[in-house]
Order: C-alpha cells, then structure tokens, then sequence
C-alpha cells in the first residue's frame, strides 16, 4: 500500500502530460468531429524532434518549440489528404501516421530509441525530480488551455467550432470549411508534438513507438473527464481542465491496475476496451431511450 | 440582380442513376423582385437554387449575381451574396452553439474573419433587438444552446440570420415545410416582414400554391428541370390555384405530381 502513494506522484505527472495529448485529442474529437489517428505519429515526432534538438546543443525551450512546430507540420499533412485528396479524416490519420514512422526514424538517424539524460541536458523536467515535473507540466497544460480559451473566443475560433458543429451552416455562412479543418489538425498535433517533448524528457528517452496507442489514451482522458466532470464544467476551459484531470486518473487507474497484478503486456488491452465500452455507453442510453418509447406506444 | 444563362446539371452522369435535374434554365431576378417557385417533385427547383449558392458547379451555363459571374466561386466565397434558409430547420444553425454565437457567425458573413474578438457588446444588444422582432421570446436567451430550441425557433432564428447581413439574394428552399401550420404562418410572415423592409432579392420555393401566390411579385412554375411558366405582376395576382393546375396540365402534358400541393 507504501508503495503505492510513492508511486502516485509519478502517475500524475504521467498523467498531466498525457492530459496536455488529451487536449489535442479534444480539439479534433470534440471540436472538429472527427477522430485523427495522427497523434500516434506526431507524439512521437514531438519526443524524438526534442531529443534530437537538444543533442544538437538547443535551448530546451527552442526544442519544444520545433517540435511543436513539427507536430503542426504532421496535422498540415492530415489536413491536406482529407480536405485536398477527399480521403476520409480516419484514413488521412492513418496514412499521415504510417509516413511519420519512417519520418520519425530519419530525425532520429535510423535508430529506435535515442536517451536524453538529465544529467547531460538542461531539461525543465524530468522523473527523477517529481514534484518539479508535476509543476512544470501543469504550468505547461495552464498556458496552453489559456491559448486555446483565448483563440476560440475569436471570430476564427467561432468559425472552427462552427465547422465542426454543421458544415452546411458554415458554408452558407461564408465559412471555409477546408481551411478550418486543415487549421484544426495542425493545432492539434501540434500540442500532441509538445506533449511528446515533454514525455521525453521525464523519461530521458525518445522511442518510435512511444505514441502507439496515444489516440486512445487521449480518447479515454477525453471521456473519463466528461464522464466525471461534465456536469459541473460547463465552460470550455474548465472542459478542457477536465481532460488533463481524465489524463491524472487514467495514469492514476493504470498505476492501480498493474499494482493488482494486471500484465503490463495486456495493458493496451485494457485501455482499449474501456474507451470502447464508454463509447458505447451514450449509443446503448439512446437505444435503451428509443426501445421504451417504442413501448409505450404501443 | 440575378442572371441564370442557359444552366445544365446531370447528376451521376453515365450511370444507371443518371439524372437530368436542369435543362437549360434562364432566369433574370431586377432588384427587389420576390419570385416564389413551384413544381412537381424532382422538376429541379431545389436544383436551381442550389445552383446558385455554389453547392455543387453546373455542367453548363452561368450565374451572375449583382453583376458578378460567380459561376466559378465555391460555395463558401459566393454566401458573401446569399442570405439561405434550408428545409431541414437543423440545417441553417450549429446546434452546439449558443443563439448570440450563431449570430455573431451570421453577423460576418462575407468578412474576414481573424483573431478579433467574436462577439463585442455593442453587438450583443443589436442582437437582442433583432430577436425581439421574431416574437418568440429569444431576446432574452442570448446564451441557451441552438439546440435546445424547437424547429420553428430554430427557422426563424435562421431566416433572421440570413437577413441580419443583408444579402444580395434570400434563398428560401421549402423553409417552411417541415413546420406545423401555425408556425409556418409565423415563419412567413417574418420572411415577408424581412423582405419588404430590407427591400430584398427573394426567391421562395414553396409546395403551396395559394403561398406561391399571395406572396412575391413573380410566380415561375418548373418542370423536368424546365422553366415552363413565369408570371408577374398583375397577371400573378390574379391567379387562382385552379388557373395554376389547369396551366401546368396544358404546358407539361401531365398531371401535377406532388401530393402535398394538391392536399393544401
């Protein structure tokens, strides 16, 4: 049980970077009304553009910057195969995804996975140091929900929302839609990429499949954190709070589990299965709905 | 206003599909002109208007709005001329948002949109009074979500953001089909209120004969993606459903085929 609250603070740092990866994941599920599997990708382009940036002798915050701008470059590409070649959002991510493992491995010269020790690098965080990761990552995850509060307070954050909400309305509003979604997806991964720089240096290494499985642990911070605190937040900051806060407990849940004895091989698994059984649970509420209506006409 | 030159459109050209959905239509609209439209099912009015918004690009012909050829221009660079109002009431607004933000999107129609604030407050109280005009009570839930409005709320929001920029044209395709009768009335007699303050360019299609009659100056009557009868004036005024049957028996060479014209 000891060992269980000393593993706690590492879970939540875990957790609040991750939860910056689940506010990507938000913009595009949420906001755009579309599922993009880039992030899988642009996480880690975001860890291994840090890792190599830093080698290179930069500044650490130059490095997020680049990978930030990396990731923006990933979304671009998204953007550009679903809104300019038509292919589905899904399939775009996908293919975008596929490319950026190669991508992923030229940055980092054909090797899989490329150290960053704390020892050597002036990082701004790192696990070894809990308490001042934790602060790092919320001062991060604060900055960024402040960005994003400001920019959809904007006629061009009005427009995206629109786009998302009903293209058709948009359109006749004198909306570009392409344009829209094209912005959305680069904003998007490139907070993702950011994460990546940020799970890179906490865990001194960048690795080409350290974003494997990231859309559906940004998905189940989405979820936990609407499922929990999506009758109290309301407003679109305090929603986007509320994603960080799924990441926390999603982190603090797999602690938890792998604690009780769960194989951490069948870890993807897990995951996967209780997004999914989530997903389900609105659709199986609306059938459930319509069979008694049925009923009661009857 | 509007020049419709020799318009075409086939959709799933070559294939079993196939359909003829415009076959040449000509149509001039002067400023201030309020033409309805009318037809049978499948004659193209949907079509037309359509067409001219830029929803999809015609086979052949062009469109010139205001003296501008906007044939070539998509959909979202031409609603800078258009004020449109759909069938489906969920159409017209985003639903996750809230009535003032609808507004706001509305408000910018034709403008750069870029990171200025989306709504000042000097708006907001525009807003209000333009709600207060609908009568329904929405002036006062600046702030409740589009969805949670009723279908007629929803239209007359949308009719009001069409016109809340003025537009060069006001599209109303059926707007008010999906409606019970009473709300219907309200939601034309805004258009007509709109219409005639703003002075507008309006075309309506309409399954009502007797609406496609008292209201407008013009009447033009569709058929197998032909414009086969267009009146106006006094002539239109005169006329009487039975006068429009009878024509479109004479012209078309067959019955009038929408069950909901004749029900009304």
């Amino acid at each position: 049980m000891l060992s269980f609250f000393a593993s706690m603070p590492g879970a939540v740092a875990q957790g609040i970077i991750w939860g910056i990866m689940a506010i990507g994941v938000y913009l595009t599920f949420r906001i755009l009304d579309v599922a993009d599997l880039t992030v899988d990708g642009s996480m880690a382009t975001g860890g291994a553009t840090m890792v190599v940036c830093m080698m290179s002798g930069m500044n650490a915050g130059v490095a997020m910057l680049i990978a930030f701008a990396a990731g923006c470059a990933a979304g671009f590409v998204t953007g550009i195969f679903h809104t300019k070649f038509g292919i589905p959002a899904i399939l775009a991510g996908i293919l975008t995804q596929l490319i950026l493992y190669s991508v992923n491995l030229r940055i980092m010269s054909q090797s899989a996975n490329l150290p960053l020790s704390v020892d050597k690098y002036q990082l701004l965080l790192s696990l070894r140091n809990l308490p001042q990761a934790i602060v790092v990552a919320s001062v991060f995850a604060a900055v960024i929900i402040a960005l994003l509060y400001w920019f959809f307070g904007t006629e061009m954050g009005h427009s995206l929302r629109a786009t998302g909400c009903n293209q058709n309305m948009a359109k006749a509003n004198g909306i570009n839609t392409d344009t829209n979604k094209i912005i959305g997806l680069v904003l998007s991964n490139g907070i993702v990429a950011l994460s990546g720089s940020l799970l890179s240096q906490y865990q001194g290494f960048a690795d080409i499949n350290m974003g494997r499985g990231a859309i559906v642990i940004g998905l189940a911070a989405v979820i936990i954190g609407e499922v929990l605190l999506g009758k109290i937040f309301k407003n679109f900051a305090l929603k986007l709070v509320a994603a960080v806060v799924g990441g926390i407990i999603y982190y603090i849940v797999i602690t938890l589990v792998l604690r009780a004895g769960l194989n951490a091989n069948d870890l993807k698994m897990f995951s996967a299965l209780v997004v999914a059984v989530f997903l389900g649970i609105p659709y199986w509420k609306r059938k459930i709905a319509e069979g008694r209506t049925e009923k009661g006409d009857a | 206003m509007l020049q419709v030159k020799g318009v075409y459109k086939t959709f799933n050209k070559g294939t079993v599909n196939e359909k003829r959905a415009l076959n040449g239509v000509d149509l001039t609209l002067s400023e201030g002109d309020f033409v309805t439209i009318i037809g049978g099912n499948g004659a193209g009015k949907s079509t037309l208007l359509n067409s001219i918004c830029g929803v999809f690009p015609v086979d052949k012909g062009s469109i010139t709005i205001d003296g501008t050829d906007v044939t070539k221009l998509p959909e979202h660079k031409r609603a800078k001329y258009l004020g449109r109002v759909f069938q489906d009431p969920m159409m017209g607004t985003a639903a996750d948002m809230w009535i003032e933000e609808n507004m706001s999107l509305a408000y910018r129609r034709g403008k750069r949109r870029g990171l200025k604030w989306a709504i000042t407050g000097k708006e907001r109280s525009q807003y209000r009074y333009m709600l207060s005009q609908l009568g329904l009570g929405l002036e006062n839930r600046l702030s409740s979500k589009v969805g949670l409005l009723s279908g007629g709320q929803r239209q007359a929001l949308t009719l009001l953001m069409a016109v809340m920029q003025k537009p060069k044209l006001l599209l109303l395709d059926e707007h008010t089909a999906a409606l019970d009768p009473k709300t219907a009335e309200t939601v034309l007699n805004l258009s007509d209120k709109f219409i005639a303050e703003g002075k507008l360019t309006a075309m309506m299609i309409t399954h009502n004969m007797k609406d496609a009659i008292t209201h407008g100056n013009r009447l033009i009557m569709m058929h197998e993606g032909r414009i086969i009868y267009n009146v106006s004036g006094e002539e239109k005024k005169k006329l009487t459903v039975d006068d429009l049957l009878k024509k479109f028996a004479d012209l078309s060479g067959e019955e009038f085929a929408n069950d909901r014209a004749l029900l009304n």
